[in-house]
């Protein structure tokens, strides 16, 4: 039986009166891509922020390989191997897309120049960066030196992906990948997810889509009421009946 | 980090559409914001050479560059802090407060030139170090904080200054030395614009050149994305007011240089044309955007037009209505500038 | 798992509050910009008004003010503008006082049609109003203005430098380094007043540069203060470098000046003329930085007004003016150690010991 490579066991998260979760589990398997749906309220958003650090959940644990960690902050998780490619995408608009692409942890020259005087490692972090878009097969970005507001949100996505693929090693979490773009873009974008997957990065994707949803998950986790409600096989399953599941108008099957 | 031999290649955008010449300029623009005041710099000395012929000799150049040392060197503290879409309204009464401890303490216990200088590095430092924390740590608004400030700041040079000046001849020779010139050729430059120049490049180098300056940049621009990043944006936020705090003592040596007196007075009008150099030379009031050479350019175009009317024989009515058009028009670009579409 | 970690930064967040609490009422205390200050004991009360409270000059007549208030047994209390040109600092330091039952006001008005207003409000409530230094407009808005006649001023130090250059043979080429370009009325009779004494056909004496005399070199703006003068005298000098007199609004413009010329290398060949008496200034007179100074009394304009308006209290007699004049003069004498025929002057040690700030 192969151990999960990220693991959730009841977590709970109370925001004053309202529980976001009531005891919560995750199960991520080495290689695979797990699509994480739910409604409004279900508490996606928190399970997420509670593996990638950006909450400390009030109870419950969080395994990795098998073994417990505790993240006080986003920092902690990235260290620990677990990019998020945020909604918002966290990229800052008037930088370019090397310096994006190190936001954070910036490459500083060798020798002398790096450690005395802290000179960044420019052209370093610029060919880096073609490298990683090149690996991903984004070809329309020819210049990593290019501000990042000048790009399409499509194209804005891929950098974003492209980062967390870059220096994720062990997880990388999607946060509605393709929530914002045109039918030709989140094309491009779920080819991308599927590139990170066969590369050896297993992917958390949650979406309100459910035919992206179904198109390149492995398995599907549906969230309802601040717990894990039931994880199916998007292959044997119908989509309207995972919906209604995921709406509680039927059970899961067991 | 592997890498896979990549499939056929993956579009994710729309090609770019010919552009017209006027969203041309605009991208350039946006690219390169140091373009426009630089462009206007230029025809400013041009247009100001034809009127008179003595506009060029190189002492009158030398001479707008010690003019605008005091506010060049102001402006660049300010444009880090505007940077990360900051303000600072109290760089002036820094200024003057620790021009006025600098010199009153050394005249009064006859401390000698470096201990005093670094005095008021340390006054500098720590005002600064206020203003900074009074930004992350009680979270308001810098623009009330340093509004604030400004009037404890001028307050306290008031009282310890007892409002008199501190002549020249009272204070270590040291804290005169940016007033002092040296000759190349014919021309003789002050210790204090150099320092200025070296300033402003040393400056402009380590905003390009360290992650330091980066995360000064990027605090500016998306907060957010910062600290979701792992760059911790109240930490760059205190470094950059306390390194304004610096910035700002060194202008204050350079103000004791050039009247040759600490006077409680002084500093009123730089707090403003410190600002007004920054908008001028093309940076943000938003953050994230500008070029601290570019504050540079502002401090001498206002300096340019300043000395270039003055030499014209034109009313200085003129000089004060060309600044407020220079500034409307610098913010006017920047906006339009911001609305650049991929 | 663990909790949250608020507690120790409000913690900290709370020091600093109490903290800059109590920074506030510290920098009430020391400057009192819309805060009220008072002194000496008694039943009349007071009010001083000044533009700032940053100028010597201000602090100088605060000083008087408080001297003459406590001699006669009234009680002051002191407002200033926050800035040069802040109206309404002084508007609501009048009602302030007009509710604290003043009897009479003392102001040196940043705006001196704007004010005119709350100067009928006190008025119509029986207070005596005095402007000092500046005048009200209309003049008659005030019941009486005491004041630095700054037209002859000027005036005296114009005649001072004409009388020098007819002695020395030398030609005249004038730079005027004035406050700024609002055409103040201060700015306007000083600079005025120096060119009529100097002989130079002033044309419009309510304005400065419409004059056209070939010896003028230019005006430029100084703001006051020593850096603006220092700015204004090297344009103005690279222009042309071949002036020999400059009139300063006031010393610290003078001293401004003087480190251009010196800069220049011209500091033995031009003349500086200033007004203000400050006790830097005459300093200044003293070392030959400064040619001859016009002196004014700011402690004597504030001393008279305290007593005027203790007098109104008594017995209802308001002050009147000068003979000829629109107003109280309070005097001003020409300082200088190298005196001219047929101008009146005083020593630099004499104006050392009447000489303020």
């Amino acid at each position: 039986m192969t151990t999960p490579i990220l693991q959730a066991r009841g977590l709970v998260k109370r925001y004053g009166r309202v529980t976001a979760l009531a005891g919560a589990d995750l199960d991520l398997m080495p290689g695979e891509i797990l699509a994480v749906i739910g409604d409004n309220g279900a508490g996606k958003s928190s399970l997420i922020k509670a593996l990638c650090g950006a909450v400390i959940p009030d109870e419950g644990e969080i395994l990795l390989d098998g073994r417990p960690v505790s993240f006080a902050t986003p920092v902690d998780a990235r260290v620990a191997g677990i990019e998020t490619v945020h909604q918002s995408l966290a990229v800052a608009p008037s930088l370019d897309i090397a310096a994006n692409l190190f936001l954070g942890r910036e490459r500083r020259r060798p020798g002398v120049l790096g450690s005395v005087f802290r000179m960044l490692d420019r052209t370093g972090m610029r060919a880096e960066a073609k490298k990683q878009l090149d690996a991903l097969g984004i070809m329309t970005i020819q210049n990593p030196g290019q501000a990042v507001e000048t790009l399409s949100g499509g194209q804005r996505q891929a950098v974003a992906v492209a980062r967390a693929a870059a220096f994720g090693s062990r997880v990388v979490i999607m946060d509605e990948p393709t929530a914002a773009l045109g039918v030709r873009e989140s094309r491009a974008v779920l080819d991308l997810i599927l590139q990170v997957r066969d590369r050896g990065l297993p992917v958390i994707l949650i979406s309100h889509n459910m035919p992206h949803v179904f198109e390149v998950a492995d398995r599907v986790h549906i969230q309802r009421l601040g717990r894990r409600k039931a994880v199916v096989d998007p292959k044997t399953i119908s989509m309207s009946d995972a919906v209604a599941i995921m709406t509680g108008a039927k059970e899961a099957p067991e | 980090m592997t890498t896979t031999a990549p499939p056929a290649g993956t579009p994710v955008g729309d090609e770019h559409t010919t552009r017209s010449p006027l969203s041309r300029l605009q991208h350039l623009l946006h690219a390169q914001a140091t373009i426009g005041p630089a462009v206007v710099l230029l025809i400013a000395i041009v247009v100001f050479a034809l009127l008179s012929d003595r506009f060029l000799q190189p002492n009158n150049i030398s001479l707008i560059l010690q003019q605008v040392a005091v506010v060049g060197t102001l402006a660049v503290g300010q444009t880090i802090i505007i940077l990360t879409a900051g303000i600072d309204l109290s760089c002036g009464a820094v200024m003057v407060l620790t021009s006025i401890v600098m010199a009153k303490v050394a005249a009064e216990t006859g401390l000698p030139g470096v201990p005093a200088l670094l005095l008021g590095f340390l006054i500098g430092t720590v005002c600064g170090l206020l203003n900074g924390l009074l930004v992350t740590r009680l979270r308001l608004p810098p623009f009330i904080v340093t509004l604030g400030t400004l009037n404890v700041f001028f307050a306290l040079n008031l009282w310890y200054s007892e409002s008199a000046t501190i002549r020249g001849g009272d204070m270590p020779k040291l804290l005169l030395w940016t007033g002092e010139t040296f000759t190349v050729g014919n021309t003789r430059i002050t210790y204090g614009s150099i320092i200025m120049v070296l300033l402003v490049a040393g400056m402009a180098f380590v905003l390009k050149n360290t992650s330091w300056g980066r995360h000064v940049y990027a605090t500016g621009d998306d907060p957010e994305a910062s600290r979701l990043s792992g760059i911790r944006t109240a930490r760059v936020l205190l470094s950059v007011y306390a390194t304004a705090g610096v910035i700002y003592a060194l202008a204050a040596w350079i103000l004791i240089g050039r009247i040759a007196s600490a006077s409680p007075q002084a500093g009123q009008t730089e707090n403003l044309d410190s600002i007004t150099a920054v908008v001028i030379g093309g940076t943000s009031l938003f953050g994230g955007r500008g070029a601290i050479v570019g504050s540079l350019i502002g401090a001498l175009i206002v300096g340019v037009f300043r000395n270039g009317l003055a030499l014209a024989g034109v009313d200085v009515l003129w000089q004060t209505f060309a600044v407020g058009v220079l500034i409307i028009a610098a913010v006017s670009i920047d906006q339009w500038i911001r609305k650049v579409k991929p | 798992m663990t909790k949250p970690r608020h507690g120790r930064s409000r913690r900290g967040t709370m020091a600093l509050v109490a903290a800059s609490a109590l920074l506030i009422p510290l920098a009430a205390c020391g400057g009192g910009s819309s805060g009220g200050s008072s002194s000496g004991s008694g039943d009349v009360l007071v009010g001083l008004v000044t533009k700032t409270d940053t100028n010597p000059f201000f602090v100088k007549m605060k000083e008087g003010a408080q001297q003459a208030a406590g001699k006669t047994g009234a009680k002051l209390q002191s407002f200033a503008g926050k800035q040069d040109g802040d109206n309404q600092s002084q508007v609501d330091a009048i009602e302030n006082l007009i509710g604290a039952g003043a009897k009479g006001i003392l102001i040196t008005p940043n705006d001196s049609k704007g004010i005119v207003p709350s100067v009928d409000k006190a008025r119509k409530a029986g207070l005596l109003v005095i402007a000092l230094d500046t005048q009200l407009e209309p003049a008659d808005a005030a019941d009486a203005t005491f004041a630095t006649d700054n037209y002859q001023a000027g005036l005296l130090i114009g005649k001072w430098a004409k009388a020098t250059f007819e002695k020395s043979g030398k030609p005249a080429k004038i730079a005027l380094l004035d406050l700024s370009p609002n055409q103040v009325s201060v700015d306007v009779q000083r600079d005025q007043g120096f060119l009529e004494g100097f002989g130079v056909d002033v044309k419009d004496k309510g304005r400065i540069g419409d004059e056209s005399d070939p010896r003028i070199v230019g005006h430029d703006v100084t703001d006051g203060a020593p850096a603006g003068g220092r700015t204004a005298m090297e344009n103005l000098l690279q222009k042309d470098s071949g002036i020999t007199l400059v009139y300063t609004i006031n010393e610290p413009a003078a001293a401004g000046a003087y480190e251009a010329l010196k800069a220049a290398g011209k500091e033995k060949d031009v003349v500086i003329v200033s007004v203000d008496g400050g006790c830097p200034g005459v300093g200044n007179v003293k070392s030959g930085i400064i040619g001859a100074t016009s002196q004014q009394y700011p402690l004597k304009m504030a001393q008279m007004g305290v007593e005027a308006v203790a007098k109104f209290a008594k017995d209802g007699t308001k002050p009147s003016n000068t003979a000829g004049k629109a107003f109280v003069d309070t005097g001003v004498t020409l300082i200088t150690d190298k005196p001219a025929a047929a101008v009146e002057s005083k020593d630099s040690a004499w104006g050392l010991e009447n000489c303020w700030g």
